[in-house]
């Protein structure tokens, strides 16, 4: 088995400001970064802060910036550099930063409290639910989502406006209102809450100009902007924009 | 002296994954106001790694299925050492907990009639395992964490507050469970009446702040040990906290020898070595085959199953299409035979080039059946080993998986022997599974018993005066949890342990070793003994692990601290296998090859045999734990009764069959 | 320490606030310029080539083709088609060229395609000019409000695209007329022109908006079997969406130029049968 020295910089800080640190480090075949950043640890730095936990691609805890590429260090393959490559390695710099390669992804859980939950259909008991392979299929895809939150990291919609953060949910909670909205059993609409309405009046869809950033770095591959964003769009212009809708609605609204 | 935060809550659950989230959701529920603590971000838990799905009788696919037989498979998977009051609970139980799941919106994978479809897995007699794909755990795990979210709203609304009644304090580590009436040296026994559960003591990875939570009841529910392991499946934060914790604040462990490992984890490359590979792979057609081709797994179908499974290749195969009329092939043999049988191959020289043996859909399964059943299997091996499954066979071998030993729990109320206000449920606790745990039936534990200590810890908490948290034993906590910042003279003053920093990296490294070799798969007096041995050593160099920086984020303090209890547990695997003189389920013992009916049931309890902690710290040769051995309940009779007689006597004893 | 930390109110980028201290814009070492630079390049083409096109109002009949730049025909300056897709709606008052009018209608398609939206709000906003590369922009409201509230008419640019489209296919099928309009004439223009409305018809029903009015819109496939077939099959579509952009785009710019060609004389159409 052949190993090798490969060049790392990885930042190191806090709030108060850090910078790029050089390491050299030994690599052996078949590893992913996340594994370097280990050997770090235990060899040269035991400090070194770093978020990990299922090292398979499933749980999304160990998501940082590779060469400037928002990624998961453990699906990100060694081989996938040359061996005379620098690779750099930083926290995301969407979020605040805690330490190291540990940032504060609080962001994400108040928005995921904002999209009201799931609204259990009346008369329907537990047992008694009954829905088609096709018809969960769409949400089930988007219920692949590990919460990596890659793709909140890489949207230029708060990446590049910290004042955004307010208004727009992200791509991960705007398609968790598409999940809901698609699901076959949610009550939601019985219950007066307009998920496609509410997803650009609450949750900032407007603000997503779909250049696609969040499909192209999610780990699961999930098509956020084809599969749940666009239809959310279009979900929104059934309600607000058609005009065949809106004349509908007015001579309703007149005749009653 | 305690300047820690405290904060007044009724029942605190330590662990995020389905048994924690599920506990709180019913403590929560029934009025309690309740706090869960996690080592990593809320839904991140060690749950999400679980593929295969979640057992129940609802009896979808196969209408044959229900309750009993569910009860009976587990037994047999158990080796009839199961707590048999727990399995019947979850056989009867389990349906409920996942059509309630449906209620909260989780979407499981249908069958042609809209209903929840069931797939095959080892050892369960009909398809029975509630699935997404091969990512059922996190499916269950979402669900959870957004019905969680779901309840803080109903709170925000009335009070304003999302986490009036219900909070998550994530990247948080508990370590200690603090009682009253007990004495500031922590363990002393307290008098008659004293010695309940007053909190827990914790701090907060992120800034390194301790704090308090003061509460009348507490919930274990911190999964497993895979940690004291090299090669595991299991992530970092299975360090077999909350036994350590139990043990500690006074609780026995029950069943410690048996560590399941599973059959099929990734064998290459070796930074992934031990991640699983799901066992939906055999049960929807994947065949497992030595180096010269052979499906050797026909040559190891124990006598005890030999009625049950194929005896050849083809009635294995027409078995997948008419399951009524065929056995099933022994691939789908329960984990402990399945291993074993790899174990045996790769000793005798027919592995494959990696040390494992082949495990293979691609011819069994055209291409886009295999991305479309197994997306995630896929997706692992083309990403981290670079293979395609669909073209070619996977390597795999054994992988240290789950401990069905635990904290020693009443079956109904999961309430933990010896020390009350405390609760347990999920991996941590014990009996349940008895000496192997059959896949599927973990996602099931976790909601049944979840949902039970929850709602039973809420009860305690509404029934009882909450018990003052004694301030010296915050102090004691806070004085241990700082030690590996301490400097290194002045703790050699406090007697007899000078000698160079350790570094825990190592220290963690040569522990997984220890056990990985000498308490493994396979089992033998002398290496157990040899284990014992270093483990005693490592306590003792565990003392001076020392930490560089600061108390914020500081993975090497953190690694610190979980040594304690990844030693406690270790040790208790070691003295519990070393006791038990033969081979059941997920314990082997290469010196004691067969099943012993005298020791069906036995229950080896370990407990920590010196509370204060004084003298076995600094002494090697001295163990922390001491072992009692305990007669279980008989099982009842008309449960004894869903069985065949001759089925029977090949576990029970005489005199039990006769009573 | 628990979920739910309040995010800190600051303005501006990756390199302010609370945010890891990292000077650069982006610490990519790939070519990601690369990508927006062949689209502005390929999209500015086109849009150069299409105004001349557009306004020389010459050179666009050459019968029996029409530049699918000029069809259909709606003003009294256009030149007699014979059958063909002419009608003077707009009388004689409108003196510039006739295409400036029907243009309206795939230009507002296609500025209104989600795909398309992508491709220019990357290579022309620079926003964000590549994946997890700081934007220039100090501000930014998105699709929120006026003017890029209104790419919410795409739909409606989707049902003039489907009129535009049946019209480009008669006029296809006119192709298969000679120079004198009798049947039963295949030219290199009729294979031309063939290709182009494949594509046409590709890039429009593989249309977001086309995939959410045949069957997105529904909550349950499985009572709508038929809806749920044509989902799917423009779902496929879809998945291509942009290939098709390009390649419609590029079909309809050489069919127009093909049309040139025979038109100005420059060669013969070739003739099959």
């Amino acid at each position: 088995m052949s190993s090798y020295e490969a060049r790392f910089k990885v930042w190191r800080g806090d709030v108060e400001g850090g910078g790029l640190q050089d390491f050299t480090v030994e690599v052996h075949d078949g590893e992913v970064v996340l594994d370097i950043i280990h050997r770090l640890q235990a060899t040269q730095t035991p400090d070194l802060a770093v978020r990990w936990n299922c090292k398979a691609g499933k749980c999304g805890s160990c998501s940082a910036e590779i060469n400037g590429r928002p990624r998961l260090m453990c699906m990100t393959r060694m081989s996938v550099f040359t061996r005379e490559e620098t690779i750099t390695v930083t926290p995301l710099r969407t979020f605040p930063v805690i330490r190291d390669l540990v940032t504060d992804v609080g962001f994400n859980y108040q928005k995921a409290r904002e999209v009201p939950a799931f609204v259990p259909p009346a008369g329907l008991g537990p047992g008694q639910y009954r829905m088609m392979q096709e018809d969960v299929d769409r949400s089930q895809e988007f219920r692949k989502c590990i919460e990596c939150f890659l793709c909140q990291d890489t949207c230029h919609v708060v990446r590049d406006h910290e004042e955004n953060k307010t208004a727009f949910a992200g791509p991960r909670f705007l398609m968790r209102v598409a999940e809901l909205d698609m699901h076959p059993l949610d009550a939601a609409a019985e219950s007066g809450l307009d998920r496609g309405r509410s997803a650009q009046d609450d949750h900032g869809l407007g603000y997503c100009n779909i250049t696609k950033c969040c499909t192209e770095v999610c780990p699961e591959g999930i098509r956020i902007t084809d599969n749940a964003l666009i239809p959310m769009k279009e979900r929104a212009v059934d309600r607000k924009y058609d005009p065949l809708v809106w004349l509908g609605s007015k001579i309703r609204r007149r005749t009653t | 002296m305690s300047v820690v935060d405290r904060q007044e809550w009724d029942v605190v659950v330590v662990g995020a994954g389905g048994a924690g989230l599920r506990a709180a959701i019913e403590a929560r529920e029934r009025g309690a106001r309740t706090a869960v603590i996690c080592k990593s971000l809320f839904g991140k838990a060690h749950t999400v790694m679980a593929e295969g799905g979640i057992a129940a009788a609802m009896a979808n696919v196969n209408e044959h299925d229900n309750w009993q037989v569910h009860f009976r498979d587990t037994l047999r998977g158990g080796k009839f050492l199961n707590q048999w009051r727990m399995a019947e609970l979850h056989a009867q139980e389990a349906p409920d907990r996942v059509w309630e799941l449906e209620t909260w919106g989780a979407l499981f994978d249908r069958t042609k009639d809209g209903r929840i479809s069931q797939r095959n897995f080892g050892g369960h007699e009909y398809p029975r395992l509630a699935h997404v794909g091969d990512r059922t755990g996190l499916e269950l795990i979402r669900t959870l964490q957004q019905k969680i979210v779901a309840l803080q709203q109903e709170d925000f609304k009335e009070t304003g507050d999302h986490e009036s009644r219900l909070k998550v304090f994530q990247e948080c580590t508990v370590t200690r469970i603090l009682k009253d009436g007990e004495r500031s040296e922590m363990g002393v026994p307290p008098a008659e009446g004293w010695g309940k559960v007053s909190g827990v003591f914790a701090y907060d990875r992120e800034s390194g702040r301790f704090f308090v939570l003061e509460a009348p009841a507490v919930v274990l529910a911190t999964g497993g040990i895979g940690k004291s392991f090299k090669v595991t499946s299991n992530s970092w934060e299975y360090t077999g906290d909350g036994h350590a914790l139990a043990l500690l604040a006074g609780a026995p462990l029950l069943n410690m020898e048996f560590v399941q490992f599973h059959p099929t984890g990734m064998v290459w490359p070796p930074s992934v070595k031990g991640i699983l590979v799901t066992e939906s792979v055999r049960g929807d057609g994947g065949v497992l085959r030595n180096s010269e081709g052979r499906r050797f797994m026909f040559d190891y179908i124990p006598d005890v199953f030999k009625e049950k499974y194929a005896e050849s290749e083809e009635e294995g195969d027409r078995w997948y299409e008419d399951p009524d009329h065929n056995r099933r092939p022994p691939e789908l043999l329960p984990r402990d035979e399945v291993a074993r049988a790899i174990n045996a191959e790769v000793k005798a020289g027919r592995g494959s080039p990696h040390g494992g043996v082949f495990l293979d859909v691609s011819t069994r399964m055209p291409p886009e059946v295999v991305r479309r059943r197994l997306p995630s299997m896929y997706h692992q091996f083309k990403e981290l080993a670079d293979v395609d499954i669909t073209a070619e066979a996977m390597e795999v071998g054994p992988t240290c998986h789950y401990v069905m030993g635990g904290i020693a729990v009443d079956s109904d109320t999961a309430a933990a022997r010896g020390v009350p206000g405390l609760f347990a449920a999920g991996e941590v606790a014990g009996g349940m599974h008895g000496s192997n745990r059959l896949g599927g039936n973990s996602l099931s534990d976790l909601l049944v018993f979840g949902r039970r200590a929850g709602g039973h810890a809420a009860e305690y908490a509404q029934a009882h005066e909450r018990p003052a948290v004694d301030d010296a034993q915050v102090d004691t906590a806070a004085a241990e949890a700082l030690r590996p910042f301490s400097a290194e003279p002045e703790r050699a003053r406090e007697g007899g342990e000078a000698g160079p920093p350790e570094n825990p990296y190592t220290l963690h490294q040569e522990l997984q070793q220890t056990m990985n070799d000498l308490v493994g798969i396979i089992r033998r007096e002398g290496e157990m003994e040899q284990a014992l041995h270093k483990l005693g050593e490592l306590r003792v160099r565990a003392r001076r692990a020392g930490v560089e920086g600061h108390r914020q984020f500081n993975p090497g303090w953190h690694l610190a601290l979980d040594l304690r209890n990844m030693l406690l547990v270790s040790e208790c695997v070691a003295r519990a296998a070393l006791e038990r003189t033969e081979s059941r389920g997920g314990h082997t013992r290469e010196d004691h090859p067969t099943m012993d009916r005298a020791w069906r049931n036995v229950n080896l309890l370990c407990a920590l045999a010196d509370p204060a902690g004084a003298l076995a710290v600094t002494d090697p040769g001295r163990g922390q734990i001491r072992l009692t051995r305990e007669n279980t309940e008989p099982i009842r009779p008309d449960l004894l009764a869903l069985f065949e007689k001759e089925e029977l006597v090949k576990y029970l004893a005489e005199e039990e069959l006769y009573e | 320490m628990a979920t739910g930390t309040e995010p800190q109110q600051n303005s501006g980028g990756v390199r302010t606030g609370t945010r890891a201290a990292i000077a650069a814009p982006h610490l990519r070492t790939d070519r990601w310029w690369l990508a927006p630079a062949v689209t502005a390049a390929g999209l500015f083409a086109f849009v150069v080539y299409s105004t001349w096109r557009a306004f020389s109002n010459a050179h666009y009949y050459a019968a029996p083709y029409v530049s699918p730049f000029y069809s259909p025909c709606l003003a009294q300056n256009c030149r007699t088609m014979h059958a063909g897709p002419n009608a003077d709606l707009f009388g004689s008052w409108w003196g510039i060229s006739p295409a400036i009018i029907i243009l309206i209608f795939p230009l507002g398609f296609r500025l209104t395609c989600y795909y398309y939206r992508k491709a220019y709000y990357r290579s022309f906003w620079a926003s964000p000019p590549a994946c997890a590369v700081a934007e220039p922009h100090q501000k930014y409201t998105g699709e929120t409000r006026f003017p890029l509230i209104l790419q919410n008419v795409h739909r409606y640019f989707f049902y003039f695209a489907l009129l535009v489209a049946g019209v480009l296919t008669y006029d296809t099928v006119l192709s298969f007329r000679d120079t004198h309009y009798r049947w039963g004439h295949m030219g290199l223009g009729t294979l031309v022109f063939l290709v182009n409305i494949v594509l046409i018809w590709a890039y429009t029903i593989s249309c977001h908006s086309c995939r959410h009015i045949v069957g997105g819109k529904l909550k349950h496939f499985s009572k709508h079997p038929v809806r749920y077939k044509a989902w799917q099959f423009v779902g496929r579509l879809n998945t291509r969406h942009m290939q098709l952009a390009w390649a419609s785009l590029l079909s309809v710019a050489l069919a127009d130029f093909y049309v040139y060609l025979v038109a100005s004389g420059v060669f013969d159409d070739p003739r099959f049968f």
